[in-house]
């Protein structure tokens, strides 16, 4: 790592009077898994689709592999690969014939791209299933076929827009597999997802967008320290009320309470607390007291700091989108 | 050479995927019959086939392409397999000139079929084959390109169609193959002369009839510059609409 591979200067994407993308800047660095993250209408395939070149930005400028982005998109395309949100291979078309065809967009000659269509074919685990039409299928499998696509010209940098959304846990994990492998070989991947666990496992760095400005990027590690400095304790109750909170909100003025369900609380401080105290509390207002846990930061309670948005939304939205 | 590689793949993709599937070749196959046995019925006497070729081949070509090039681009843009083709690293200019290239041979070979089925029943010697087959492409090529002028206008297939229509069946009225342009009331025929299929319909009944009534040349001419005209503003609505 180290060399910068993309490069975002105060791209803006205007709609009338809508802005899609305000003064995004960001850049990724080649060989990084790079998660773009944000909720549903924040800018995130917008500014795939200007980096990518299926959308022109209204101002701003791009570098990509030290091309210009923008005036020689073309020569981007060339190196770059692009696996949308949705499978959209031919339907009608074998998977080997449709790598084969997707190889021949990019120049390949026939005995090239039907030997790199073979060998997608045996990594990505889809041999026996490749002369199968595209529709004949499962899910997950599409998924992999459109991936390897993506990859049939060894580009140096992936674009992935939600690569393991609506597709079973098995077939995620083995994208999520391939994913590392890819990047292990050298493949820079600029990955867009709504699954934050999935951004926290995968990614060297994260960039936040929300209502199309991108607020934070960051390595993981970077941002995880800032959370880190806090303490969480998650207490399970036999059950909790407003006035129960306020109480303790007086009792413990530096401890920050929030509701997780009905049953849980989260206690947050920002130095290390002693239990007993607390224990006590809930003693003394007769609230049973089931479990406590102390609580490692997670990227999702970064992006819930910093962006302001409950992970649960993000998903809701997502998962309408799909439906 | 990658650029050609990339033309010659989408072009044999399309023609396997869509133009050589058995419904499409049948289409162009009943459809030429279905117009003469229709111009059989309405004129309730034997028909001069020869009188009647041009008109049949000129339909032929413009439903023929028109139809296939609405539904497929427009398909594919639905499923978003056309979103692959715009990212790939080939121009716009030869990424559509390919998606349309098989239209375009679709369009000819639609042409020949009611030829080859009069061939069996008069004789055609007299026909001028280099500027029947000149018009024939260029009908294909305009009709085509109209087609995709339509196909990047709307978002849905049916939305294709509906709108061919609005140019298909004027022009089927109003290009001199039913009614003389010259018998057409003085309010339509500027009308006729804005419509590229007159000017084809005119080469074809040249060629095959001896009885068109402009100058070929102006014809090509004309067809060239519309069908120059129409690519130019597909591709400036495909930048607009799509690379949006």
């Amino acid at each position: 790592m180290g060399e910068t591979i993309i490069e975002a200067m105060g791209l803006c994407k205007r709609f009338g009077d809508f802005t899609a993308v305000r003064d995004a800047s960001f850049t990724v660095e080649a060989g990084e898994i790079f998660g773009f993250l944000g909720p549903n209408g924040a800018g995130k395939t917008t500014t795939i689709n200007m980096l990518t070149g299926l959308a022109k930005p209204t101002a701003g400028a791009i570098l990509i592999a030290g091309e210009d982005g923008i005036r020689h998109i073309k020569k981007v395309q060339q190196r770059i690969g692009i696996v949308p949100d949705e499978s959209n291979l031919y339907e009608d078309m074998s998977g080997f014939d449709n790598l084969v065809f997707c190889a021949s967009l990019y120049g390949m000659e026939k005995a090239q791209r039907e030997a790199r269509a073979r060998q997608l074919l045996a990594q990505f685990g889809l041999a026996e299933t490749g002369k199968r039409p595209f529709k004949a299928f499962s899910k997950g499998m599409k998924r992999k076929l459109t991936i390897a696509a993506g990859i049939i010209h060894a580009p140096r940098i992936l674009f992935l827009d939600e690569p393991t959304t609506g597709i079973d846990v098995e077939s995620a994990r083995q994208i999520r597999k391939l994913i590392q492998d890819l990047n292990g070989q050298g493949t820079t991947i600029f990955l867009t997802t709504h699954y934050i666990e999935e951004a926290e496992r995968l990614c060297h760095r994260v960039g936040f967008i929300v209502d199309g400005s991108v607020i934070r990027v960051d390595a993981i590690g970077s941002l995880m320290q800032d959370e880190d400095q806090a303490y969480r304790l998650d207490f399970t109750l036999e059950s909790h009320q407003p006035a129960l909170l306020e109480a303790m909100s007086q009792a413990f003025p530096n401890i920050q309470v929030s509701v997780l369900d009905p049953q849980r609380i989260r206690l947050l401080s920002p130095t290390r607390v002693e239990l007993a105290p607390f224990i006590q509390f809930f003693e003394d207002a007769h609230v049973p007291v089931y479990e406590v846990k102390l609580v490692h930061p997670s990227l999702e309670d970064v992006f819930v700091r910093i962006t302001g948005i409950e992970i649960a939304r993000l998903k809701k939205e997502k998962e309408g989108q799909r439906k | 050479m990658s650029q050609l590689i990339a033309f010659w793949s989408i072009l044999m993709k399309d023609m396997k995927n869509y133009y050589l599937k058995p419904p499409n070749i049948s289409w162009g196959i009943i459809f030429p019959l279905s117009w003469t046995l229709m111009l059989f019925v309405r004129s309730g006497s034997p028909v001069d086939i020869r009188e009647i070729l041009p008109g049949v081949m000129a339909l032929s070509i413009l439903f023929g392409t028109t139809s296939m090039l609405a539904v497929t681009i427009t398909f594919e843009r639905k499923s978003r397999s056309f979103e692959r083709l715009l990212l790939a690293p080939i121009s716009l200019n030869l990424l559509m000139l390919a998606k349309t290239t098989g239209a375009i041979l679709f369009g000819v070979l639609n042409a020949f079929v009611p030829v080859l089925f009069a061939s069996f029943l008069i004789d055609l010697s007299g026909i001028h084959w280099v500027t029947a087959f000149s018009g024939v492409l260029l009908i294909a090529v305009t009709s085509t390109f109209l087609g995709l002028f339509i196909a990047v206008s709307v978002s849905e297939v049916f939305e294709a169609q509906t709108f061919s229509n609005f140019f298909r069946f004027p022009m089927m009225f109003l290009c001199g193959l039913f009614i003389p342009v010259s018998s057409l009331p003085a309010l339509l025929r500027p009308v006729s002369y804005l419509l590229p299929l007159t000017y084809g319909a005119d080469i074809l009944k040249q060629s095959i009839n001896q009885n068109g009534f402009l100058s070929a040349p102006v014809s090509f001419v004309v067809l060239l510059a519309f069908g120059l005209a129409l690519f130019t503003f597909s591709l400036r609505n495909i930048k607009k609409r799509w690379i949006y």
